[in-house]
């Protein structure tokens, strides 16, 4: 079964090769479930390497297959090949499980695209053919065996990221919106290029090849290779982490992310493209090892991400920015805990928010449907009597986000992440991330308070508002259950039999990390305590604040005006980007206009006219010795010379 | 080096083959006739360099279907051609593309339609005959030849300016020539000196070694006159001009090709025959073409004109190909020689793709465009595939000579890879940025409403170049497989072997012994 791996790349492939071809012809319904079973085949395969995995002795468990030579110059020979390992299927379960998901919901999502309702079959198929086209990139990200395999992924993601951004293409926000997610994770793939680069020319050599497993063993056998540029290579990896995980510095494209279509927001920018930084340090793990102080930096940068991330969702009244801002400061959990070394926490709540800021979003969407595309939830209220199934699912789907006790997958892996920092002895990032966590469970809740509660603020939208069809609800109820029963898979370790299964699975293909350092069991109960506590105050605030007495909200944002106004401008980080890029084409408009055409060419062609009129005056010189000859010579010289100069100068 | 004594005399076949359709093109008549002439003649000159191809052995550095014929033996100067591994690749881009420009001018041209035809394919033989040429004079002759039909398609068929313009590029870069003829000469007198006869063969040339005094300003003779031909920044302003007058058929063949000559110059002829200043002086080239890959991007962001945006990337884009040259790593010279090939193809497809939107339009002021997408979808996604092939997005073309360069440059040095690779973020941005001005946003200038998608015969012209883009992406080793040993060799020539054999790992800065025999 392994060796029939790539495989699963084969359905989406198929698939959006007939939808480019006859996508037209064939109609919507029939490209939509096309494109749809197409990952659903797919989640089939990744189900079967997953088995096949599983029937292997744990340390068996990581397969090379290989494909083809791809790039071959001498030591230089990264192959098409992929690594089948517990971390690589995980990811691959994840990305076409909830992709399956998605994709079913976006089946008649995009059917329903009333804002922009033209009847353009083209645009419904270009939707199947983007997003499958995700899919396989994501695909090769995750499964790749080498860096440069990754590499092809990671900007694959990222084409297929700014096309679906920029889906509708004629509103110059997504226009901007695209351009300006692919610019800034060009940013991030600048690192990425640069770190292959560095760990090829330390490490290539000795190591053979550029395969993880060869890289890896390289570095573990002789650590002094890579002295002097362990920091380097892990920072510039860490910076295409957090240009394509959207954290501090490079999170400024997610929020505007948020032009693309809904699904698209759910499926790549918070369940599966946005989570490749943490893999991706995950995957790299033997190589932070050796640079502790990049690691504790991501766990920094995770840490502070996630509390501002969580400040800026409070302060928006945007369901789908809240969402957001809100994957931004999840995404700084995992790296909070990755940081800390705790690599199996950051995969576990990357799974469980996976699942329920899918579920959150296609949320989002049919609420968005409802409303005729209004995302402002100050114009909403009272919905969960209209809409059920998505009220529910919201609702589950939100507590888990808030890390509700006990019966949420969120609270376990929040849960997870925190101890994680603790173990790592980071009990200032521990404090941090548990105040996140009390901002979180305030944003969840007022979601669901403001939007499904009380009564309807517009009453006009409210009486057209409807639920949404069953291709839409049931993708929500099959998310919102599972991020609930997927807790119980990864339970800590500390309860016997059913305790650490995805520490256990991840084992053999992450670095072992400070997560070793164990912290006592009665210490751990402690921190559990905590977090219950920290989650049932958020609701509690959540209530009083949207629900009992919302006046309160006003006065409360009166009397932090300041810190109000500094993260509902995003701290500025847009601003910075606008003032660099605006500073890089003032640049560019000097460059040419006044350097390239006013010295550089003006010199050419002063060269030009110069060697003319020294011939012309050394011809004058002559004129009386050869007489006519010459004269005719020096007339004809200025003639031919006059004549284009003054075309050039004319024209 | 084995002389292989081939009973068919393939190279000269494909380099004349276009010389002789030119001819036949004079007896004909009729518009349809002679352009069909004309597009079958270039479709048998591809389907015989495809013999070079197939027949190829591997693992071969030398030249291979070597002729030598004597020419003017009195002075030593021969009829001497052959192709390694560096010039396969060019002279199957130059045949491959020559139909593909021919199939674009079958509406585009009307005016004086056979003089057009006939220049270009003499154009395509004199091209030819730079990349196989292996007597200095013969590459001389054919390097000169390869000016004038260029100067008459920009100077006849050409934009308002084109006077101008061809002036422009025709003395500029007959001033380098007039270096490289200089060159040429004295080696073949230094020739004399070291062996007592004349010769201006590459391989003897080669094999006795220039004298280590006169190689310093040979080097710098010979890359006065490529370094226009690429151009290198700041040699670099009669590009824009001509390729902004030239007509499309004009813009892909100086782009797709005729820059090429440059950058093979200096991989055919500096790097062999002045070894001792190449690897002196390449910290200078390095540096130059780093410059040209930021300068050129950055003066491409500001441009309101396509087809100008399109020739400043070629800028930056040729300086990766410096780049890759002068780190003097197998990785970056490799990568320089697929570079050239995959911006011939992704340069080529671009102004093309400009081509289209012009005979349309009549302009090509990214200004007048905007949301056409929506009427041109098949349009829209050709140009999509180029820009991202000409971005380097992994899979296509483009980035397996970008990565590979970029990888030698982190073995020269990590500066040399740091600006190499800020280069690919600003080539991002002036590529989304004229994509999604041209493609994207609303559809309200009126002029723009009625367009027409692509036809069939401009599918037909686009398709096969994306397929290559796809190729090269996907499986460059089939081209590499036969860049790979000449490169190797040329490395050996430059650095000694000891340095090249352990191409990989913590290469100690090079300090080879320069074999001067």
């Amino acid at each position: 079964m392994l060796n029939y791996a790539w495989l699963i790349f084969v359905p989406p492939l198929i698939a959006l090769l007939i939808n480019i071809f006859l996508g037209r012809r064939l109609g919507r319904t029939i490209s939509g479930w096309l494109g749809a079973l197409a990952v659903g085949l797919s989640f089939v395969v990744a189900v079967g390497l997953y088995l096949s995995l599983y029937g292997l002795p744990v340390e068996e468990r990581s397969v090379t297959v290989v494909l083809w030579d791809w790039i071959t110059i001498g030591s230089f020979h990264p192959q098409i090949a992929l690594l089948i390992d517990p971390l690589s299927v995980l990811m691959a379960l994840v990305v076409t499980g909830v992709g399956f998901l998605i994709h079913i919901y976006s089946v008649q999502y995009m059917k329903e695209d009333d804002e922009h309702h033209d009847l353009d079959v083209r645009r419904y198929v270009r939707y199947f053919v983007y997003v499958n086209f995700f899919i396989v990139a994501m695909l090769i990200l995750v499964l790749a065996n080498n860096f440069v395999m990754l590499y092809m992924g990671w900007e694959g993601v990222g084409l297929a990221s700014f096309l679906l951004i920029s889906f509708w293409f004629y509103k110059p926000s997504a226009r901007d919106a695209g351009k300006k997610a692919f610019l800034v994770n060009r940013i991030g793939d600048f690192g990425m290029a640069l770190a292959i680069f560095l760990i090829f020319v330390s490490v290539g050599a000795v190591a053979g090849s550029l395969a993880y497993k060869d890289v890896f063993a390289a570095v573990a056998a002789n650590p002094a290779l890579l002295a002097g540029v362990a920091g380097a290579i892990t920072l510039l990896l860490l910076l295409a982490a957090t240009g394509k995980s959207a954290q501090i510095p490079l999170w400024v494209w997610l929020p505007d992310a948020m032009e693309g279509p809904t699904p698209v927001s759910a499926l790549i920018h918070a369940a599966t493209m946005v989570t490749a930084g943490v893999y991706l340090i995950v995957r790299t793990s033997p190589l932070f090892e050796l640079a502790g102080n990049t690691l504790t930096l991501v766990a920094w940068i995770g840490g502070l991400t996630a509390l501002m991330g969580a400040t800026i969702a409070l302060t928006k009244t945007d369901l789908k920015r809240i969402l957001a801002y809100s994957t931004i400061s999840q995404l700084g959990y995992m790296f909070l805990a990755v940081g800390s070394g705790a690599y199996a926490a950051g995969m576990f709540h990357l799974t469980t928010h996976a699942l329920f800021k899918a579920c959150l979003f296609l949320g989002a969407g049919s609420v968005m449907h409802a409303m005729h595309g209004e995302l402002d939830i100050n114009k909403m209220g009272g919905l969960r009597h209209k809409m059920r199934s998505t009220y529910w699912t919201f609702l589950i789907a939100a507590a888990t986000l808030a890390g509700f006790p006990i019966v949420t997958g969120g609270f376990w892996s929040k849960d997870a992440v925190l101890i994680g920092a603790a173990a790592n002895g980071e009990w200032i990032l521990y404090v941090i991330g548990l105040f996140t966590a009390l901002l979180t469970a305030i944003y969840s809740f007022k979601m669901v308070f403001v939007v499904f509660w009380g009564k309807p603020r517009d009453q006009r939208l409210y009486d057209q508002a409807h639920e949404s069809p069953r291709l839409m609800t049931w993708p929500l109820w099959i998310l919102a259950i599972l991020s609930i029963v997927v807790s119980y898979l990864f339970l800590p370790e500390f309860l016997p039999k059913v305790g650490g299964l995805l520490a256990g699975w991840l084992e053999p293909a992450v670095a072992h990390g400070a997560e070793e350092a164990h912290i006592t069991v009665g210490l751990e109960i402690a921190l559990l305590v905590a977090s219950i506590i920290v989650s049932l105050t958020g609701t509690y605030l959540a209530y009083r604040f949207y629900v009992q007495k919302p006046e309160s909200v006003v006065s409360l944002r009166e009397r932090l005006s300041f810190f109000h106004k500094l993260a509902d401008n995003g701290y500025y980080f847009d601003a910075a980007y606008d003032w660099l890029r605006n500073g890089l084409w003032v640049i560019a408009r000097w460059l040419s206009e006044t350097f390239d055409a006013g010295i550089i060419d003006r010199a050419v062609n002063g060269i030009a006219r110069g060697t003319g009129a020294v011939g012309a005056w050394t011809a004058r010189l002559q004129t009386g010795l050869v007489g006519t000859y010459a004269l005719t010579l020096f007339v004809g010289l200025v003639v031919v010379l006059g004549y284009f100069l003054l075309t050039a100068l004319l024209k | 080096m084995t002389i292989q004594t081939m009973d068919i005399p393939w190279l000269s076949i494909i380099v004349f083959l276009p010389l002789l359709g030119s001819l036949l093109l004079l007896l004909l008549r009729g518009e349809k006739l002679l352009k069909s002439t004309a597009i079958v003649v270039s479709l048998l000159t591809f389907a015989v360099s495809l013999v070079l191809f197939f027949t190829w052995t591997a693992g071969e550095a030398g030249m291979q279907f070597q002729e030598i014929i004597p020419w003017y033996p009195e002075l030593g100067i021969n009829y001497h051609v052959g192709v390694d591994g560096v010039s396969l690749v060019l002279v199957l881009l130059t045949t491959f593309l020559m139909p593909l420009v021919l199939l674009f001018s079958w509406e585009g041209v009307h005016d004086k339609l056979k003089a057009y035809l006939v220049l270009m394919l003499l154009l395509e033989t004199a091209m030819l005959g730079v990349f196989v040429a292996l007597d200095l004079v013969l590459f001389f002759v054919f390097f000169e030849a390869s000016l004038i039909p260029m100067y008459f398609l920009v100077g006849r068929w050409g934009g308002p300016r084109r006077i101008y313009a061809a002036l422009k590029f025709f003395i500029f870069t007959a001033f380098g020539s007039a270096f490289l003829l200089a060159g040429i000469i004295a080696l073949g007198f230094l020739y004399k000196e070291q062996t007592g006869q004349l010769s201006f063969d590459l391989l003897k040339l080669t094999e006795v070694g220039v004298p280590l005094g006169a190689q310093t300003w040979l080097f710098f003779a010979f890359a006065l006159a490529f370094a226009i031909k690429v151009p290198i920044f700041p040699f670099h302003t009669w590009l824009p001009d001509a390729h902004v007058e030239a007509p499309t058929g004009g813009s892909v063949i100086l782009a797709g090709v005729l820059l090429k000559m440059g950058t093979y110059g200096f991989v055919r002829f500096s790097l062999p025959l002045f070894p001792e200043p190449t690897m002196k002086y390449a910290p200078i080239f390095i540096v130059l073409a780093i410059v040209g890959i930021l300068y050129g991007a950055l003066v491409a962001l500001a441009q309101k004109d396509l087809k100008k945006l399109v020739a400043y990337s070629s800028v930056a884009h040729l300086g990766f190909v410096m780049l890759g040259i002068f780190t003097l790593e197998l990785q970056g010279l490799s990568g320089a020689v697929l570079q050239m090939v995959n911006h011939g193809l992704s340069t080529g497809a671009l102004f093309l793709l400009v081509g289209f939107i012009y005979e349309r339009r009549h302009t090509r002021m990214l200004d007048d465009f905007g949301g056409l997408w929506k009427i041109m979808p098949i349009f829209a996604a050709f140009a999509l595939i180029t820009f991202m092939s000409s971005a380097g997005l992994p899979g296509l073309n483009g980035f397996v000579g970008e990565f590979t360069i970029l990888t030698g440059a982190m073995k020269y040095g990590p500066a040399a890879a740091i600006f190499g690779t800020l280069g690919i973020i600003l080539a991002a941005w002036y590529l989304l940025w004229a994509f999604t001005k041209t493609f994207y946003g609303k559809l309200d200038n009126p002029a723009n409403q009625q367009l027409k998608d692509l036809n069939l015969r401009e599918i037909v012209i686009m398709v096969p170049l994306v397929l290559m883009f796809l190729v090269v992406g996907l499986f460059p080793n089939l081209f590499l497989d036969k860049i790979n040993p000449s490169t190797e060799a040329l490395l050996i020539q430059v650095k000694g072997s000891a340095a090249v054999t352990q191409d990989a790992g913590n290469l100690a800065p090079a300090t080879a012994q320069v074999e001067v025999r």
